[in-house]
């Protein structure tokens, strides 16, 4: 990360412990003199990158441009093929700063770089490997012929399909899985576990996004690698996995199987959960681009939802979602939220007092102090990293959504929902 | 350009932020991208605050880039005024506004013209100071300004309490332990038969400080925050300041007895022997453990202090001094203040590291392989890899190190607090 205290000081609070696991990360940290251009930018990233080169070995270094190297207008983007020679590591550049982006939309910065690097075309078969993930396993690399012949023929015949987003890998697995049902083969990932097995990526595949977020990369993917992007709802939620999974479907003309029933099922083990929220609130004030997806999902649960705070909107990449959303609305009776874009907290805040919610998805630094005033609400952060997507991380979802609500009720009785003084709680 | 992993001290607006939110009733405006705003994060978790953050940012984007921030800060700080009704604003830079460079002096005086509250710009520089100096500095200059324009107006009060009376000055949010160690010294006040005029800034109101120079006396209880306000308390208007920090046996007595010279100086007959002796020897256990088989049996032992000046110098002293520990090594990060350091420990230690480079101590500690080790949380965390037990006696630190319990570091009861610490550390 490039950049200064400022950034270096977010990172180390917001990564927690992680911090202490000899991180893969470090700030190349502005100094006056950088700033001044007393110091030469090539000069002095040369330097610190050969001393990750020494230190690391790396097979890339992903360099994040913020907001002083925007405003100093250093050219990492021009720096970076250079020294990527001299050095021999691949380098990859992202802006991901506070100038122009929120939170999740920093994974789309860097997946949107990384897709200019995925490979043109596919490799000549190599010999087997030693060291083989499960997931390219899965996914018939290295195998001997006959059984990958064997394999082959569990799939459909469909023009090659690559998901991007980055996922936790039992995630990926459990997606990846849900397609082969319907005998849909996913060539590759963006991101793959490591950057040496970046997925091919030829003219006229097709590629669909996991994560509402991801607007960038899938633009960099239709206009500058020529990819058709399959436009679905994102996999939160059993609903939203069952259309991501029957839109894939229908664009390969394939009769999706089983479907509807595995739905059913997913929903039915989620009763003793839905049964905490149904009729209840819940209010958004946004942050993680998540919004819209957790929200339909929570709708489909039976809650209302006055308000969907959220960061940026891209109606065109989430217009599948919006729609489910309008769909899910008009079903469950409930109106349509009301999405604001780039919310202010503050004006969020007298409506939440108006509103009374019994949810409130919010960041730390709102959770707190809205406790304390005997709402209810949950910190949205977790929510970016627990396991949500696909059928069976439905649970998950609602294990953290309504964990605020479980507490309560066990708290209940005792009289401390208001736990500061009226004058202040006014405030 | 520097390679970093890890920083000790926080940026220079961290500081500023934490003095501002100290206060009550002032309200802290950051002119910053988006993102920028985590103290307000770090606040609500760490010091579990019931209230919000009094900290908003003024949005640096795009827009902000292309044309200046134009009427945006000033806006932003009159429609906080008109909302909250503070006494005072504080608008702080960043990083980003020192290369922006724009007039922010000129925001605030117009601003000042359309609000009812103060407005004032926090005089630190990004690049120049770091957290504790920027803390420091900004409390001197909120305390300037009060002073003065009370002088001005021909508002200071005159004359002294009829009783003697102390301002204690620097216990700030999300300083290590302060708020018991607050609780403590008042506590110690009371013992001593003094008065406690004002603490500033934790919890205190801008309006109340030209009531400052009524005290007898000023108390800097940490070497850190507060010695520029005291001292020029002291240039300004006479008052005599001590800044021997209260935390150990000897060094707790040595404060009282400074305190008996300072305000017998003034006409005050007191002699705290007495008193010393009594909570040295029977109500502290601090010397008894001293005394005791346990501590007998820590004679020699080896143990590794680093942290910030105030917190690693006083646990050096009580080490070599009070519980015959071979303290092998002391260090600080606080290279600004590095000469102080020096004469507190250079008797109690064989060596001295000055620095901020967490590699570096890290390397000293796996070096000398102590029994203990009392640091930062990095520390603590280098102990956890190398097996060697840490007590963590300085910030940075984590949401294990805002007890609810009653644990301050300083006065009597800090010197049981202490004890156990070590003890626990060691056995």
């Amino acid at each position: 990360v490039i950049g200064t205290k400022t950034c270096g000081y977010f990172l180390q609070n917001a990564m927690g412990v992680m911090i202490f696991a000899e991180p893969r990360y470090a700030m190349a940290e502005l100094e006056e003199g950088d700033i001044s251009a007393k110091l030469n930018d090539y000069e002095e990233l040369k330097r610190l990158c050969l001393q990750i080169k020494r230190d690391r070995n790396p097979s890339v270094i992903v360099w994040i441009g913020t907001c002083t190297t925007e405003i100093i207008k250093m050219d990492l983007e021009g720096l970076a093929p250079k020294l990527e020679a001299e050095i021999g590591i691949p380098i990859v550049t992202a802006r991901a700063n506070g100038l122009d982006y929120a939170f999740t939309q920093g994974e789309d910065t860097v997946l949107a770089a990384m897709a200019h690097k995925c490979p043109k075309e596919a490799p000549v078969v190599e010999e087997e490997k030693e060291e083989r993930n499960a997931i390219s396993k899965l996914l018939n690399f290295g195998r001997k012929k006959e059984e990958v012949a064997a394999e082959e023929s569990e799939y459909v015949e469909h023009p090659p399909l690559v998901l991007f987003g980055s996922l936790p890998d039992p995630v990926v697995t459990n997606l990846t899985l849900e397609l082969k049902k319907q005998g849909i083969k996913v060539s590759g990932w963006l991101p793959s576990k490591r950057y040496t097995e970046l997925p091919v990526i030829e003219e006229g595949y097709y590629v669909a996004g996991v994560n509402p977020f991801l607007s960038r990369t899938a633009t960099t993917l239709m206009r500058r690698r020529k990819c058709k992007l399959i436009g679905a709802p994102f996999p939160i939620g059993p609903d939203g996995t069952r259309a991501w999974i029957e839109k894939i479907c229908s664009v390969f003309g394939i009769e999706p199987q089983g479907l509807e029933e595995r739905e059913a099922k997913i929903w039915e083990g989620l009763e003793d959960y839905i049964k905490l929220i149904r009729g209840k609130s819940v209010f958004f004030m946004g942050d993680n681009l998540l919004e819209v997806s957790l929200a339909r999902f929570l709708i489909r649960c039976g809650m209302s939802c006055p308000e969907i705070g959220i960061p940026y909107m891209d109606k065109r990449y989430q217009k599948a979602e919006l729609d489910l959303l309008e769909k899910t609305c008009q079903e469950m009776g409930v109106p349509t939220p009301k999405i604001i874009e780039k919310p202010d907290n503050y004006n969020q805040i007298q409506r939440i007092y108006e509103l009374k919610p019994d949810l409130v998805i919010t960041g730390m630094a709102h959770a707190n102090p809205l406790e304390a005033r005997g709402i209810n609400t949950k910190w949205s952060v977790e929510f970016t990293f627990a396991l949500i997507h696909g059928f069976t991380n439905a649970r998950d979802i609602l294990e953290l959504a309504t964990r605020p609500l479980r507490r309560n009720n066990n708290l209940k009785d005792l009289g401390w929902e208001k736990l500061v003084k009226e004058e202040v709680a006014a405030k | 350009m520097k390679l970093a992993y890890w920083m000790y001290a926080g940026p220079a607006h961290i500081g500023t932020l934490r003095i501002a939110s100290s206060f009550k009733n002032v309200h802290a405006i950051m002119h910053a991208p988006l993102g920028d705003d985590y103290f307000n994060v770090m606040r609500s978790m760490l010091e579990r605050e019931r209230n919000y953050t009094p900290v908003t940012a003024s949005i640096v984007d795009r827009n902000v880039l292309a044309r200046g921030s134009q009427e945006k800060v000033v806006d932003n700080i009159v429609r906080k005024d008109q909302e909250e009704t503070p006494d005072l604003i504080v608008l702080t830079p960043t990083c980003t506004s020192s290369i922006l460079q724009e007039d922010l002096e000129n925001f605030v005086d117009r601003a000042q013209m359309e609000s009812k509250g103060d407005v004032m710009l926090a005089d630190v520089n990004h690049y120049r100071v770091n957290e504790l100096q920027a803390a420091d500095i900004t409390l001197n200059q909120i305390v300037k300004y009060y002073i003065s324009k009370a002088q001005k107006k021909g508002q200071l009060p005159e004359g002294k309490t009829e009783k003697p009376s102390v301002n204690i000055i620097g216990v700030s949010t999300l300083g290590f332990h302060n708020q018991h160690d607050c609780t403590e010294l008042k506590r110690l006040m009371v013992d001593l038969g003094i008065e406690v005029n004002e603490v500033i800034p934790e919890g205190a109101s801008v309006q109340n400080l030209k009531n400052l120079p009524k005290a007898w006396f000023n108390l800097v209880p940490y070497r850190e925050v507060g010695l520029s306000a005291a001292r020029y308390l002291e240039a300004e208007l006479g008052m005599p300041y001590i800044d021997i920090t209260p935390m150990g046996v000897v060094e707790t007595a040595r404060c009282i007895r400074k305190i008996q010279e300072v305000i017998n100086a003034q006409g005050a007959e007191v002699n705290y022997e007495g008193y010393i002796e009594n909570q040295t020897i029977y109500v502290s256990q601090a010397a008894w453990f001293s005394r005791s088989i346990d501590c007998q049996n820590l004679t020699g032992k080896k143990a590794v202090v680093f942290g910030d000046n105030t917190h690693a110098a006083a646990m050096t002293k009580i080490l070599a001094r009070e519980m015959g520990i071979h303290v092998v090594l002391a260090g600080t990060y606080c290279k600004y203040d590095e000469k102080w350091f020096r004469e507190q420990v250079s008797e109690y230690c064989e060596e001295i590291l000055i620095s901020d480079d967490n590699g570096a101590i890290a390397d000293a500690i796996a070096r000398i392989e102590p029994a203990a080790i009392f640091g930062t949380q990095m520390e603590r965390h280098v102990g956890k890899r190398l097996n060697i037990p840490c007590g963590v006696i300085a910030a940075p630190i984590h949401i294990q190190d805002f007890p609810i319990g009653y644990k301050p570091f300083l006065g009597y009861e800090g010197t049981n607090q202490v004890a156990d610490l070590v003890y626990n550390s060691f056995t």
